[in-house]
């Protein structure tokens, strides 16, 4: 009868999980610190098969970096996390979204900490994004071969921008529908296409039918309204952000990896 | 290369040949993403601590009836709202944010200096990082953070000691820089505007021609595009100096538009 530490033999147990025909159809390979290892590590691993599997020395410095590529995307993902958790209690309802809001700051298990994390999390990928784009100025990463990089990241933030205004209307409190009457306030003085907009007259759009009505469905900031940036908030944006950067860090690896002295 | 340049990695490792330096790789695991991860685990706590130390804000339920003074847009427009001191809606709000987005774009189609592609270096592009860190800093960031703290109640500056008086009188002196300038007719005041503006630009041809050997390797199209971006953004800061500094309302007046 082998005694009960015998019995519990950890490595061995370990082994066994380790060696089952489950986990090595799982994972291919163990730990080992072997050049072999280290490059199957990135390319048989989906999450980060995106990076290369050797990379130029001064590349890995924060210092060149910063890393506010990488912090900007991990807000982004904390931000479709914490996103679809508030989804779940949010309604866009004139009638209703005010009150969601409170059940969720006082009621719903972490709402409030989902709340806080998702409006902290938009604040800081906003600065994130701006870092990212003063550091990639600042080493002249823009220069060919990455020019086209460059634009792709352009219309990154400003996607990140749209998305932080159009969340920023969803509490539905004074703050929210006076910011966003001041911000889109502006449509309505589009050049040709805004009803108070130089040579309005001549195309002949009004207040009910121009660029800032289109926005906002209606004369006001009203419930369509709240309904289209909630759409625009959730689905639109975030759907076109997260094609291009798709596009964005593919084109890292296809303009020559990231940016050094040549 | 200057020594005060801070170029990335110490003088030996400019100093080896570009085949030495291409090739000088580590192994991304676990070099950088040890680094990743670490640089995840930091943000991830100081959130979650933010998150729970400080409350997201909620006000009073939206009501249209009820105007708050002052109303301002979200922080990061703030800069945009501040134009509106100095121009119209259709310039503040619609013009400039497009031309912002554009010129962006455009800066690694008109920055034709191949120098400094990869590595820091302020001695090697001055004019490029001088244009960018003022337009960002000064232009963007600096408004962000005066539309913020120091614009209180309709839109009226506020030292950061003040009281947000919301009765705070202030005079409306602001005259159009024709008026000023002597004329009084309608159409003299709209033609004297114009041919300020036209001024303005016209900086543009005469330092390509005062230049034109410079700009041989810059070519006219690159160049005019350049330089208009340049001139506009420059033109802010003079309507804010004018603004500011001399209570101008206009410098154009036409019966479409006033800049």
């Amino acid at each position: 009868m082998p005694s009960l530490k015998e019995r519990l033999n950890l490595d061995q147990m370990k082994r066994s999980v380790l060696d089952s025909q489950v986990w090595r159809s799982m994972f291919r390979h163990g730990y080992e610190d072997t050049p072999r290892n280290r490059v199957l590590m990135v390319v048989d691993n989906l999450w980060l098969h995106l990076h290369p599997t050797k990379i130029r020395r001064h590349a890995i410095r924060i210092r060149f970096t910063w890393c506010m590529g990488g912090v900007t995307f991990l807000l982004f993902l904390y931000l479709v996390v914490t996103g679809v958790v508030l989804m779940f209690y949010y309604r866009p309802v004139g009638e209703y979204a005010y009150a969601d809001i409170k059940y969720l700051e006082f009621d719903a298990p972490f709402g409030m900490f989902m709340r806080n994390m998702h409006r902290w999390a938009a604040h800081a990928m906003v600065i994130a994004v701006w870092l990212h784009m003063l550091r990639v100025f600042m080493t002249g990463s823009y220069k060919p071969p990455r020019e086209f990089n460059w634009v792709i990241g352009v219309l990154l933030l400003t996607l990140t921008l749209l998305l932080s205004f159009t969340g920023y209307l969803l509490p539905w409190d004074q703050l929210a529908i006076w910011a966003v009457t001041v911000g889109t306030n502006m449509a309505r003085a589009t050049p040709l296409l805004g009803s108070e907009g130089p040579f309005a007259e001549m195309v002949g759009v009004t207040p009910r039918f121009d660029a800032r009505s289109a926005l906002l469905g209606g004369t006001i900031v009203g419930p369509p309204t709240l309904l289209r940036f909630y759409v625009l908030h959730c689905i639109v944006v975030p759907l076109i952000a997260a094609i291009l950067m798709m596009v964005h860090f593919w084109r890292i690896r296809k303009d020559g990896g990231i940016s050094g002295p040549l | 290369m200057a020594k005060e340049d801070k170029v990335v990695g110490s003088a030996d490792e400019m100093a080896k040949t570009s085949w030495e330096r291409v090739n000088d790789k580590v192994h991304v695991w676990p070099y950088l993403t040890r680094l990743e991860f670490m640089c995840a685990i930091i943000i991830t706590i100081l959130l979650v601590v933010w998150s729970i130390v400080i409350d997201a804000p909620l006000e009073e339920p939206a009501n249209p009836s009820v105007t708050p003074n002052p109303s301002k847009a979200p922080w990061y427009f703030l800069g945009l709202q501040e134009l509106l001191v100095y121009f119209d809606p259709w310039m503040a709000g619609v013009v400039l944010p497009t031309l912002i987005i554009v010129g962006l774009m455009a800066i690694p189609f008109i920055d034709v200096n191949p120098k400094g592609n990869g590595y820091y270096t302020f001695h090697e592009r001055r004019f490029a990082i001088f244009t960018f860190l003022f337009g960002f800093l000064v232009l963007w960031v600096w408004m962000v953070v005066q539309g913020t703290f120091l614009r209180g109640p309709g839109w009226n500056f506020f030292m950061p000691w003040e009281y947000w008086d919301p009765h705070k009188v202030v005079a409306l002196t602001n005259v159009d820089l024709p008026y000023m300038l002597g004329f009084r007719s309608y159409w003299g005041q709209a033609a004297c505007g114009a041919v300020l503006i036209l001024l303005w630009y016209a900086t543009i041809p005469a330092y390509y021609i005062w230049r034109r050997e410079r700009m041989k390797n810059v070519g006219l199209v690159r160049y005019l595009i350049k330089a208009s971006l340049n001139m506009t953004m420059m033109g802010i800061v003079a309507k804010m100096v004018l603004r500011i500094g001399l209570n101008v309302k206009y410098v154009l007046v036409t019966p479409w538009f006033n800049i």
